[in-house]
């Protein structure tokens, strides 16, 4: 008599093996090499894979770096501004149809559209809308906000959007307060004002794809939920606040963590719409990766970038697995 | 259910894949990165002629877009590393062709050719030295093009009275700069969302200011970075980002040649590709815009050039060696250039089937000094060039000249040419 | 009641207004000509229509449209499938390191695609599928299971643990609980991963053409990206393109559409 647990496990198992010997080679064979070739000598197109020495000199040169500084500031900046964007717009729009009214079926095909459209082409036209003179400002003359400001004797509004290099709220003060260290940045570490521009373009595309996933998971939700808490008394907005919305903490996590690959990674996007902006404003370690290794021909420095940027995502992945573990004890 | 619908094309599209991997017919593949409007024209005359010619070979053009290659590179790199690499490729000449393809021993010699060919005679013997390691040539030139031109919008100046004669002196064009200024004109348009495009602006300013000389010296380590005489070509270069448009880093390079055709701004200091772009435009040569010498480079010649390689061990090496034979033909280097803007990299090619700007451009190619762009990788290495770029980025906010000069000069040292 | 109708009617309309104003930029300028398309006048419609855009990047795309549906059907499915079984596992049968298995999947969503090129292209060539439709669709499947995985394993653990119980109290096996019980609550999760799948893999560039030299059999992406050259660009074909090359994705967007406001399990049941 074979015992069910073991079989149902190793069934379990035997499901899960294709994909674990996939990944096993795709994801972990490849980074292990991208890993190896980051601690070699490799810096022309001529292959030297010969160990760099000291080890991890690529490492500290590229830490060094201004321009990589800048680039983990900026991935940093981007991600809470994109994620709190997307997630909060995404909701609402999910919340906004989560329920019976006429043309449904389009508003939700509509705000799903930009995700559809390739990051290379719609970064071009985002590009041309924050375009300081011919945008998006023209708006603020046509619909009168400015002459409204000029009456209350403000200045006119004209936001230079991707090209503004200044980096606001910058806390290098306190960070050389709090370590001794901080003070060799070589950069304001605060937020860039050219990456809210990149930020409500990314959450424009990626909206709709978040309202999809909370769309999934309201459908879900039975009507016996909701009537429930209508009957103690809740009215709509404190319906979905403390019933509805936590009840979709699964998916909320899941959106979080997909966009978080997403504004780790992005590359297209940011290319065509600024580049590396004004003094690295808007760079991103993808388009940092991509210049070392293809354009400057450095393939140790470029791979090297990348298991950073993967080191990165770690500090985030870590937490929510190990919130699982505990989630499943209790 | 619905899937079955989709199985044939899933096979029919599967075999596709596989055929021309193991089809019997003479092929051969070209990459470049000219892949829309003229270029691809331009590039589709010199396809045609050899199909013409050897009607029997399959060429496949596997053009991958992306300003300079951004996108192509990484596809070629790709392919060379991996023992897959196309019959010919585009490159630029110089540090480009030796660091990227020749030390790494990815093409092949073509001495045989350019003495089969006469070639010897035909290309100027500077363009040969460039691209040459050893007395051996690893490169076809298609074309030229001249970076340090300064284009002006003429009926806009002739309104505020400017008229340009056959030279302009940086001190004239301050001056011009500060009145049109007064006037809330711009004089410097600029459009730098690839950050190469200012950096045309810096190499112009910094080869007008220095000389041929010296610069040439930059890249052989007998100059410094941090050199007075390139502290002034940096200081130079600082006060024309002051009168450039306001918009510019949101604007990509043509967008920017847009605005002098538009008149918002009356300067442009950028390669000859900017001729193509303004007569596509609409825009008459000599009536409504003009052009001069980027001020003190008279004399000198900054080159930027397209040629095509022979792979080494390329699976095709008949075929290849006789696209390159087609690409030095004098009637397929008119009509391409013709087409594309630029001029012929043959000395013979007929001058009056050209208009009056690349009339003037094969002139000054005739008498003046060429120098290797850096912008576009012909002077120094590629890490160079990228250091380059990211300082540019840092300076164009910062304006900190001195950090500006001295971080070259560690980069060039790093890459193994400075002092 | 009205009131509340009339705010969430103008609520949607003006956020409606904002999502298609990228739009509008795009269809205006794709119906411009060649010479007329100008920052200066980007959002002021065609003095006359024009098709000239349309024709053009009509002509570029059409031949590479079909190779991507090739790419992009059997792709987007078998990482749908794969991650809806994978997610099944982990959610209800987990066993002693399922978590960590969890894991060390999940980590495959970050890794940067430029990094890992050399490797790819290298092992494909190995096992003899570099430069075909069969290598592509491998690469993208196999980049997609991280990420329909969690989505379905977050999807399922929604599922109560009695509905499993139930079905196999009643003598179902694993598979045949999945197959009988589980896939037909699953539609409004194979709609957000199908979706998720299909835009990606049909918007993606790098695999496309690092795996696939050849342009004949390349997907559309590389055909759009072609629109623009390296010193000139006709900004009416491009974005003339980019609405073409959408298309498609729209389609499935609109057909999967419906599927999100199925309930995952009917009230019944539970109850």
């Amino acid at each position: 008599m074979v015992n069910p647990h073991w079989l149902a496990r190793n069934k379990g198992l035997l499901i899960l093996l294709p994909s674990l010997l996939l990944t096993a080679i795709f994801v972990y064979g490849f980074i292990g090499t991208s890993f190896f070739f980051s601690l070699t000598n490799w810096r022309t197109l001529a292959v030297d894979l010969s160990l760099r020495n000291p080890l991890w000199e690529t490492y500290t040169d590229m830490l060094a770096m201004p321009r990589f500084q800048a680039d983990l500031r900026n991935t940093l900046v981007f991600t809470v501004l994109f994620i709190g964007l997307a997630v909060g717009t995404g909701l609402g729009l999910a919340i906004l149809l989560d329920r019976q009214i006429a043309g449904k079926g389009f508003f939700r095909s509509a705000f799903l559209f930009p995700y559809a459209l390739s990051f290379i082409v719609t970064g071009v036209v985002w590009r041309w809308i924050f375009n300081p003179e011919t945008g998006i400002n023209l708006f603020f003359d046509i619909l009168g906000i400015n002459r409204v400001l000029e009456s209350a004797g403000m200045s006119p509004l004209s936001p230079g959007w991707t090209t503004d290099p200044e980096v606001v709220l910058s806390v290098n003060q306190v960070l050389a307060h709090a370590w001794p260290g901080g003070a060799t940045f070589q950069i304001e570490w605060g937020i860039p004002v050219a990456l809210i521009p990149i930020a409500i373009a990314a959450t424009w595309q990626l909206s709709g794809f978040v309202m999809a996933m909370y769309l999934g998971g309201l459908g879900g939700i039975s009507k016996q939920v909701r009537d429930a808490a209508r009957i103690d008394g809740a009215g709509e907005f404190r319906m979905y606040r403390s019933v509805i919305i936590p009840m979709l903490t699964p998916i909320t996590i899941s959106t979080a963590i997909i966009l978080l690959h997403v504004s780790l990674k992005i590359f297209d996007l940011v290319f065509a719409m600024s580049g590396v902006g004004p003094g690295f404003a808007t760079d991103v370690p993808a388009i940092f990766v991509f210049e070392m290794m293809f354009k400057a021909a450095r393939y140790n420095l470029g791979a090297a970038a990348s298991i950073v940027m993967l080191v990165a995502s770690c500090l985030v992945i870590v937490p929510y697995l190990v919130h699982t573990f505990r989630s499943r004890e209790t | 259910m619905r899937i079955l619908k989709f199985l044939p094309i899933l096979l029919l599209a599967a075999c596709q894949g596989t055929s021309n991997q193991t089809g019997a017919e003479k092929q051969i593949e070209v990459f470049t990165w000219w892949t829309s409007g003229s270029e691809a024209t331009a590039l589709e005359t010199v396809l045609d002629a050899y199909r013409v010619a050897y009607p029997e070979v399959d060429l496949i053009n596997a053009s991958v877009a992306g300003g300079g290659g951004s996108a192509a590179r990484p596809i070629l790199q790709t392919r060379l590393l991996g023992g897959n690499p196309p019959d010919s490729w585009q490159t630029h000449h110089g540090a480009e062709l030796m660091e990227y393809y020749v030390n790494p021993d990815y093409v092949a010699s073509l001495r045989d050719l350019y003495e089969a060919e006469g070639w010897y005679d035909l290309f100027s013997p500077a363009l040969i030295d460039m691209v040459s390691r050893d007395g051996e040539p690893y490169l076809v030139i298609l074309n030229l093009h001249r970076s340090n031109t300064l284009w002006y919008n003429k009926p806009l100046l002739a309104e505020h009275g400017v008229v340009i004669e056959d030279s302009l002196s940086f001190e004239e064009l301050l001056g011009i700069a500060e009145s049109l200024q007064r006037a809330n004109i711009p004089a410097m348009c600029m459009g730098d969302t690839g950050i190469w495009a200012t950096g045309i602006m810096f190499e112009n300013t910094l080869v007008g200011t220095i000389g041929p000389e010296r610069y040439l010296g930059l890249w052989n380590g007998t100059v410094s970075f941090t050199d007075p005489a390139v502290m002034a070509a940096i200081e130079n270069y600082g006060r024309l980002l002051d009168y450039q448009n306001t918009d510019h880093a949101a604007l990509s390079w043509d967008q920017a040649a847009e605005k002098l055709g538009d008149g918002y701004c009356a300067f442009y200091s950028m390669g000859d590709w900017v001729y193509g772009e303004l007569i596509q435009n609409g825009l008459e040569e000599n009536v409504d815009f003009g052009w001069v010498a980027h001020p003190g480079s008279e004399g000198t010649f900054l080159l930027v050039t397209d040629g095509f390689t022979l792979a080494k061990n390329a699976p095709n090496p008949t075929e290849a060696t006789d696209l390159l034979r087609t690409m030095g033909d004098r009637v397929v280097q008119e009509d391409f250039n013709l087409l594309k803007g630029s001029i012929c990299a043959r000395t013979d090619c007929d001058r009056s089937r050209f208009g009056p700007y690349l009339q003037w451009s094969m002139d000054r190619y005739a008498e003046d000094v060429a120098v290797p762009t850096v912008i576009h990788g012909s002077a120094a290495p590629p890490a160079f060039q990228q250091a380059l770029n990211d300082a540019l980025t840092n300076f164009v906010v910062q304006r900190d000249p001195q950090a500006f000069a001295e971080t070259l000069a560690r980069e060039a040292r790093a890459a193994g040419f400075g002092q | 009641m009205s009131l509340k109708r009339g705010i969430l009617w103008f609520i949607l309309g003006f956020a409606l207004i904002l999502y298609a104003l990228p739009v509008y930029v795009m269809i205006i300028n794709g119906f411009k000509d060649a010479s007329s398309v100008s920052l200066a006048t980007m959002w002021q419609l065609p003095g006359r229509a024009s098709l000239g855009g349309f024709t053009e990047a009509w002509a570029m795309l059409s031949p590479n449209l079909r190779n991507s549906l090739a790419m992009v059907i059997p792709a987007a499915l078998l990482s749908s499938i794969i991650g809806a079984l994978n997610g099944y596992v982990f959610s209800k049968w987990r066993f002693r390191g399922s978590e960590v298995l969890f894991a060390l999947l999940l980590f495959g969503l970050f890794i940067p695609y430029q990094a890992i090129l050399l490797p790819l292209v290298r092992f494909l060539q190995w096992i003899n599928v570099y430069g075909t439709l069969p290598g592509l669709v491998l690469t993208h499947v196999v980049y997609g299971i991280s990420v329909t995985t969690l989505i379905f394993r977050n999807f399922y653990v929604n599922i109560p643990g009695s509905i499993i119980e139930a079905a196999t109290v009643d003598g179902a096996g694993m598979i045949e609980t999945f197959w009988r019980v589980v896939l037909p609550l699953s539609l409004p999760a194979f709609a957000v991963t199908l979706i998720f799948q299909f835009t990606n893999i049909w918007n993606d560039f790098l695999f496309g053409i690092t795996v696939v030299p050849n342009p004949k059999a390349q997907p559309v992406t590389i055909a759009l990206n072609n629109l623009s050259g390296s010193f000139s660009v006709d900004w009416n074909v491009v974005m003339a393109g980019a609405v073409i090359a959408a298309l498609p994705t729209a389609l499935v967007y609109i057909g999967l559409g419906k599927f999100f406001v199925r309930g995952l399990v009917a009230g019944a049941i539970k109850a």
